[in-house]
């Protein structure tokens, strides 16, 4: 008997493995995920209020320090909007006058749709999450998906109601990436580290990494330009190394992420 | 028989629902409790081999589906490990206090590394060191935890009726 179910699991892991994701037992999991939901969305509204309750008080121990801090950053940041705006506004001026044409920018040229966390695998193989919008929704493989703190990860599988979403710390998840004061370009990595920066480039400690969007021909990278990832926590080079061992700690803070939104091109809906 | 087979669908349901939406969101250097683990292994060691293959295999399902990951994965692993549990409980494990201890914290290692030898099969970059260095210790205490309660939870659930034959133990 055991051994029956031991030969039907390889056989469903082999059929799963070589069918497209249009395929049966692909079709199969979808509807099953979609019966599954209503479960998982009412264990989540139960186990909310504790959730909730929990993090109300894991906030207060920090709350004094983290208030100082961010009054500071407030400052700081309340100096660096008055001169953006001005440098936004010369931006556009002198924009137009080279009758410069934009490439698809975020958020402009981007519409969401907004997920709720639905499950994820325990496993430290896979970091990846299920959110309740799929095909039904308007997502499509490899749309990003955002936070308001910055850039979460990419959809890799979906079902008619429900999506696979690589985070951005998932071993498969790399994404070209441009720092922003700098503008010393590269690949994330597992949302830890910064590769395949030169060493001529620069690259500071606290600086802030960005997608880069790229564009060649008809191939574009999947990540609009402009989207936060993370800020450079250690960066190093020996003479060995071709690159620059650049460390990050992405800004999306994964062990509370409850809902995400999924940026869909306008021009594809 | 039935009856039994209805408890442990309803309580592994529970288990997998509990375990995707909530015990996920665990992470302590990538370790998170496994109450689908620690539940099939206590109806594993209480109901013997063909029940904890048929469990494993079933609620493995539920898992893969409900996390969309590759089907037949889980139930594989699982199927193994209640199977080889069942086993256990049947023979050398029978009645002794420290069988469910025991018995999650050595399938907690090898479904560890189970998991990670098929997901390198399978061509997924996995890291070893992160599965079994960093997230198997805190899985593993975190899984011993659950066992107490769970493993109460599952006997006192698959307490077997008197049949009027008792077993009796000769002294001498």
């Amino acid at each position: 008997m055991a051994g029956v179910l031991v030969l039907l699991s390889i056989g469903l892991i082999t059929i799963y493995f070589r069918e497209s994701s249009g395929g049966g037992l692909h079709q199969v999991q979808s509807a099953g995920a979609t019966v599954l939901r209503p479960f998982e969305v009412a264990a989540d509204r139960v186990s909310r209020p504790f959730r909730d309750a929990y993090g109300y008080f894991a906030d207060l121990v920090n709350a004094k320090s983290e208030n100082n801090r961010l009054r500071s950053e407030v400052d700081q940041l309340r100096q660096q909007a008055t001169q953006n705006a001005a440098a936004a506004s010369e931006n556009v001026t002198l924009r137009k006058k080279l009758h410069f044409v934009n490439s698809r920018s975020f958020p402009r040229n981007y519409t969401y749709v907004a997920a709720d966390i639905d499950a994820q695998p325990s496993s430290a193989l896979v970091q990846q999450v299920v959110i309740g919008a799929g095909s039904a929704n308007g997502v499509q493989l490899n749309d990003p998906v955002v936070t308001d703190a910055g850039l979460v990860g990419t959809v890799v599988k979906v079902a008619k109601r429900q999506s696979l979403v690589a985070l951005l710390t998932d071993d498969t998840t790399w994404v070209s990436a441009t720092d922003v004061n700098t503008r010393a370009r590269g690949i994330v990595k597992a949302g830890s580290s910064f590769e395949h920066v030169s060493k001529d480039q620069r690259v500071d400690l606290g600086d802030e990494l960005v997608t880069a969007g790229w564009k060649s021909g008809t191939l574009s990278s999947i990540y609009p330009p402009n989207i936060p990832i993370g800020r450079v926590t250690s960066v190093g080079q020996n003479d060995v190394a071709l690159y620059k061992s650049v460390q990050l700690q992405p800004f999306a803070d994964f062990n509370t992420l409850s809902s995400v939104l999924v940026l869909i091109p306008k021009n594809r809906r | 028989m039935i009856g039994d087979a209805a408890k442990a669908a309803a309580v592994l349901f529970v288990a997998a629902i509990v375990q995707v939406t909530l015990l996920a969101q665990i992470d302590v250097f990538h370790g998170a409790p496994d109450l689908v683990l620690v539940t099939l292994v206590s109806i594993a060691l209480l109901r013997g081999t063909i029940f904890g293959a048929i469990a494993g295999f079933a609620v493995g399902l539920v898992v893969d589906t409900a996390t969309l990951q590759t089907l037949g994965v889980t139930s594989l692993l699982l199927t193994i490990a209640g199977y080889w549990i069942g086993r256990y409980g049947e023979t050398t494990g029978r009645d002794r206090t420290h069988a469910p201890f025991v018995s999650v914290a050595v399938v907690t290692f090898l479904y560890s590394l189970g998991a990670l030898i098929l997901h390198y099969m399978l061509g997924d970059n996995v890291s070893a060191s992160r599965v079994l260095l960093d997230a198997f210790p805190f899985e593993l205490i975190f899984n011993l935890i659950l066992t107490l309660p769970v493993y109460a939870l599952c006997r006192r659930l698959f307490r077997r009726a008197p049949t009027g034959l008792e077993e009796v133990q000769l002294i001498g």
